[in-house]
């Protein structure tokens, strides 16, 4: 699987990134800075990581949506290539279109960093094969606006064509039905504020975000 | 349109002793600048020694007595007098670390204050070369029930979390604490941690005359002029008038400061470095000319002011100077290097300017609108500042305490459900949950396991740090010099803990008013303790930070030497945490000895009886070592489940602790003779220990061998913890409750 992991201004997750999809493929992915890289072609997965891009200035993920790599990122998902955005990289995707709904502050208001409980809603994507539907697992997250927000048409829509990935146990954040994580029409986009690729083994967000690797390497 | 002769006018007025008075610069040091100087300074002038004279700055109240510490050991690379401390820590990579106050910022502006605080400790070290891989914040308020409290804490936790989080360096680990005595000064201290090779570590020394002087990151604006000085007075009420003087932080440039020095550094474009901090462009510019040169002799600098970036304008000389508007950097580099450099800045839309250039002069010479407003020597800005010698007085030693005096408790459940949720044992998981401790996917573990140190695996390797920061202002309070040892000896004992060899230590000393006799006694005593500690334990400190003036109408806060110290794990598969206790495990008591008795200055006196009296307990420098290396070789022959060690509360709460983090009840037996108080004495050198049944006799030959106590305290079973059968006997989901409730309770409550 060839991978490419996109670098804004403000992304701190792309190491990260880079390290889970290094571990799952066993090869490096591509960085592209949002300014003037490109996205290699031939490339199965873009990754829109974490972070605190363009400082979450004016609305988290907004800038960056704007920004010059993202008609790249939209010509992939067109193309019908995977893409996968956490925390900032789902706000991102929200922002650009490419997925419904929008994030905004947590309901608690603060700043929520721990290991959180997710239901697989559905084990039949390509992001989630390698779970069993219902099955539960323990995915870090880390966020000041992970509130799933999008009106009821949306939300029904998603539920009733089987787009919600992963629902939360314990809501940390007041998202709407529990949601965590969305996945497009086409199957191809997965946008969710849990960090998998900080469950990948040899720290303390576990491994739990393994099968979601996995799940892609077996789908691209 | 600006009137420049206006400016120039009030730029090059003399001045006066009058004005420097209100600059803070007292009679004798202004005999001293007018000698130094030949001449009376000009406005500019003025100010920049006022910041470079200021305690902040110079020291001048604690340099003699922080020339005690030891500073050197075969690890360390470079000891204090550098932006940071540098490690070694094996296969040509290197540690690089520092701890520093913002507690006068975070009183007026906490959130500000803070963040500003964690922006610049983070420059600290990546001024270096290191990439921060790691933070730390040590956090004292007052009374919870004092009315400041609550939003200060509120106000400090959100600008810590707002700034780590955002530049994506994991918060790893910390203190919050809570006493009266900083009802009216808080303290903030931030430690960041970052990791370089050695060969490239860059220093703030070794610029040589004849090269462009280079300006990166942020515009300069009005902010934080004179925070050097406002963190070298005492505050009075109406203080918050001084809040312009706090600066605000920007963590996304931060963030991108951050990567485009490292992507600099990689290349050989700089000569030497400095970060803006303290006193910004003044500070940064005159330690590189005072520091530069072959061998350090010294050389000059000349910059041009128009060319400083700037973010508002009409801005005179004297405020560029003084500005400490943050994320900025100050570089000299290579004179054909200029256009590789600026290139870098432009990929992450940086100011960058060439703003003046090294000279052999010596001196340092502004210029503005293209007069001179500043011509002055830089040798008596540095080195040749203040070094006062205040007067102090022996801190008076506390008797004993006297124990018919201290009740036999009637329920010792409640004691330990009091002890539990008390403010300083009560989990802080409403803090640590707003820092975000796993960016950069190298947190082994941290704050939300509540073990003795964090641990942060070096990228790449199956190395770490452990990192930890450590202070009982309690036992500083009563007895300094004790207390100095102390607070060493439980970082050190904190890292073997967790199975890290200790190599060093950085310090943030936070005092009273120095000029007071009896506060200069207990900094003097503390830091005399302190090395004393570093000393015996090969625990040198490389780097510090040291905060006076944390008095407000003459009220000091108690005396607080924070330490934050690194070991080294040179294997991840060696290392003990609490959580690692299993069920059917024996709980061993190791330590320096048999128990002693002794409740003085403990936690327990003071939340059980409301009594602050006694001296702290002993410590046994002597033996803290060998007890540590007893441990640290056990986690690395796997003899050991879970490692704690015992501090506030005592062996009580260390095997109560140790439970709530691995999930497993204790049956505990108080071996010793008489009144189970001794359950509450918190020996020093001592450890809880979680051993599976199988290796249990091993363990004890090996304490046997080595002349180590080795107690049993009982066994981990079942879902509650019990003392000597039913003299305690609470399930652990109530004291989880106790212990987690505290906090959000009392951050919700709303008086």
């Amino acid at each position: 699987m060839k991978t490419a992991v996109i670098v804004f201004p403000g992304s701190n997750c792309d190491r990260d990134a880079q390290v889970a999809l290094r571990q799952a493929t066993g090869q490096d992915p591509a960085m592209v800075w949002h300014k003037d890289g490109t996205i290699p072609e031939g490339t199965d997965l873009v990754m829109v990581p974490g972070g605190f891009s363009y400082g979450d200035y004016l609305r988290c993920g907004a800038m960056a949506a704007n920004s010059p790599v993202i008609s790249q990122l939209q010509d992939h998902a067109a193309r019908g290539g995977y893409v996968l955005g956490v925390c900032n990289g789902f706000q991102i995707l929200c922002e650009t279109g490419l997925l419904p709904g929008a994030l905004i502050r947590n309901a608690g208001l603060e700043f929520v960093c721990r290991p959180e409980r997710l239901k697989i809603e559905t084990g039949n994507s390509a992001f989630t094969s390698a779970y069993a539907s219902q099955s539960e697992i323990t995915i870090p997250i880390a966020h000041h606006d992970g509130n799933f927000v999008a009106d009821d048409e949306t939300l029904n829509a998603l539920e009733s064509e089987g787009r919600v990935a992963f629902r939360y146990v314990d809501n940390p954040n007041g998202s709407a039905r529990d949601i965590a994580g969305v996945i497009s029409e086409n199957g191809r986009v997965l946008g969710m504020m849990p960090h998998p690729e900080r469950a990948i083994g040899g720290h303390e967000g576990g491994t739990d975000g393994l099968g979601m690797f996995a799940s892609l390497m077996a789908a691209a | 349109m600006t009137d420049t002769s206006a400016i120039i006018a009030a730029m090059q007025a003399e001045q006066d002793e009058t004005s420097a008075n209100e600059h803070g610069i007292n009679a004798e040091e202004w005999d001293r600048l007018v000698t130094r100087l030949n001449r009376k300074p000009n406005l500019v002038e003025l100010g920049i020694y006022s910041v470079m004279w200021s305690e902040h700055c110079s020291y001048k109240s604690s340099r003699r007595h922080l020339s005690k510490f030891p500073t050197k050991n075969k690890h360390v690379i470079q000891g204090p007098g550098e932006n940071a401390g540098v490690i070694d820590i094996g296969d040509g990579q290197a540690a690089i670390f520092k701890m520093e106050s913002h507690n006068h910022p975070s009183y007026i502006e906490p959130y500000q204050g803070a963040a500003t605080g964690v922006g610049g400790i983070l420059r600290d070290v990546f001024t270096m070369g290191a990439r921060p891989i790691a933070l730390v914040n040590a956090l004292r308020f007052g009374d919870p029930s004092h009315p400041k409290t609550r939003s200060l804490v509120a106000g400090v936790v959100a600008g810590i979390g707002g700034y780590g989080n955002c530049v994506g360096v994991p918060t790893v680990a910390g203190e919050t604490e809570f006493h009266s005595g900083y009802n009216g000064n808080i303290l903030v201290n931030a430690m960041a941690v970052g990791l370089a090779d050695q060969d490239k570590i860059f220093y703030a020394r070794g610029a040589t005359p004849g090269n462009p002087i280079f300006y990166v990151g942020s515009k300069t604006g009005r902010d934080g002029i004179h925070g050097a000085t406002m963190a070298s007075a005492e505050f009075s009420e109406g203080d918050k008038d001084n809040r312009p003087t706090v600066q605000v932080g920007d963590p996304f440039t931060e963030k991108l400061l951050i990567e485009a020095c490292l992507e600099l550094m990689a290349t050989d474009a700089i000569q030497a470095i400095q970060d803006m901090g303290a006193a910004g462009l003044t500070s940064s510019s005159v330690e590189m000319a005072d520091s530069g040169g072959e061998n350090g002799e010294g050389i000059g600098v000349e910059m041009d002011l128009d060319k400083v970036p700037q973010r508002e304008t009409g801005m005179s000389a004297y405020e560029i100077m003084l500005s400490e508007s943050q994320e900025r950097m100050l570089m000299v580099l290579y004179p054909d290097k200029i256009e590789l450099a600026k290139k870098v800045f432009e990929k992450y839309d940086l100011d960058a300017e060439v703003i003046g250039m090294t000279t052999d002069s010596g001196r340092m010479v502004l210029k503005q609108f293209g007069e001179t407003v500043c011509d002055i020597p830089v040798a008596p800005l540095a080195e040749d500042a203040p070094n006062y010698d205040r007067p102090w007085v022996e801190p008076k030693k506390r008797p004993p305490l006297d124990m018919s005096t201290i009740p036999e408790p009637e329920d010792y459940g409640e004691v330990l459900l009091k002890l539990m949720s008390c403010p300083d044992m009560a989990s802080k998981r409403w803090v640590w949950e707003q820092y975000d401790r796993h960016v950069m996917g190298d947190t082994v573990d941290s704050s939300q396991s509540m073990g003795n140190a964090a641990i942060v695996r070096i990228h790449g390797t199956n190395k770490a740090l452990a990192i930890t920061s450590d202070c009982t202002p309690r036992y500083v309070a009563a007895d300094p010099y004790e207390g100095g040892k102390q607070i060493v000896a439980e970082a050190y004992r904190n890292l073997s803990a967790v199975g890290a060899k200790p190599m060093a230590i950085t310090d943030n000393l936070n005092f009273g008013n120095p000029e007071k006799p009896e506060t200069m006694g207990y900094i003097v005593k503390a830091i005399e303790g302190m090395a004393e500690a570093c000393g015996t334990l090969d625990f040198p400190v490389v780097s510090g930070n040291v905060s006076l003036y944390n008095e407000t109408d003459g009220i000091a806060i108690p005396p607080t030497p924070v330490v934050g110290g690194v070991g080294l794990i040179e294997d991840l598969d060696k290392v003990a945490t609490l959580k690692g206790a299993q069920a059917g495990d024996v709980l061993i008591a190791v330590a320096d000895g048999e128990p002693t008795p002794g409740l003085g200055a403990s936690l327990y006196l003071r939340e059980i009886l409301g009594r602050e009296e006694g001296p702290p307990p002993r410590i046994n420098l002597g033996k803290e070592k060998g007890v540590a290396d007893f441990v640290r070789g056990l986690i690395e022959d796997g003899l050991v489940n879970a490692v704690h060690d015992v501090s506030d509360g005592g062996y009580m709460c260390a095997a109560t602790e140790l439970c709530l983090a691995s999930g497993v009840g204790a049956n505990l037996t108080f071996p010793a003779s008489g009144s189970l108080l001794g359950y509450f004495v918190e020996h020093q050198g001592s450890y809880m220990i979680a051993v599976s049944p199988d290796k249990l006799d091993d363990l004890l030959a090996r304490a046997d061998a080595a002349g180590i106590y080795a107690g049993k305290q009982g066994n981990l079973e079942g879902d509650a913890i019990t003392l000597n059968g039913d003299v305690i006997n609470i399930s652990l989901a109530k004291i989880r409750e106790a212990h987690e409730g505290w906090m959000p309770a009392y951050m919700e409550s709303l008086d």
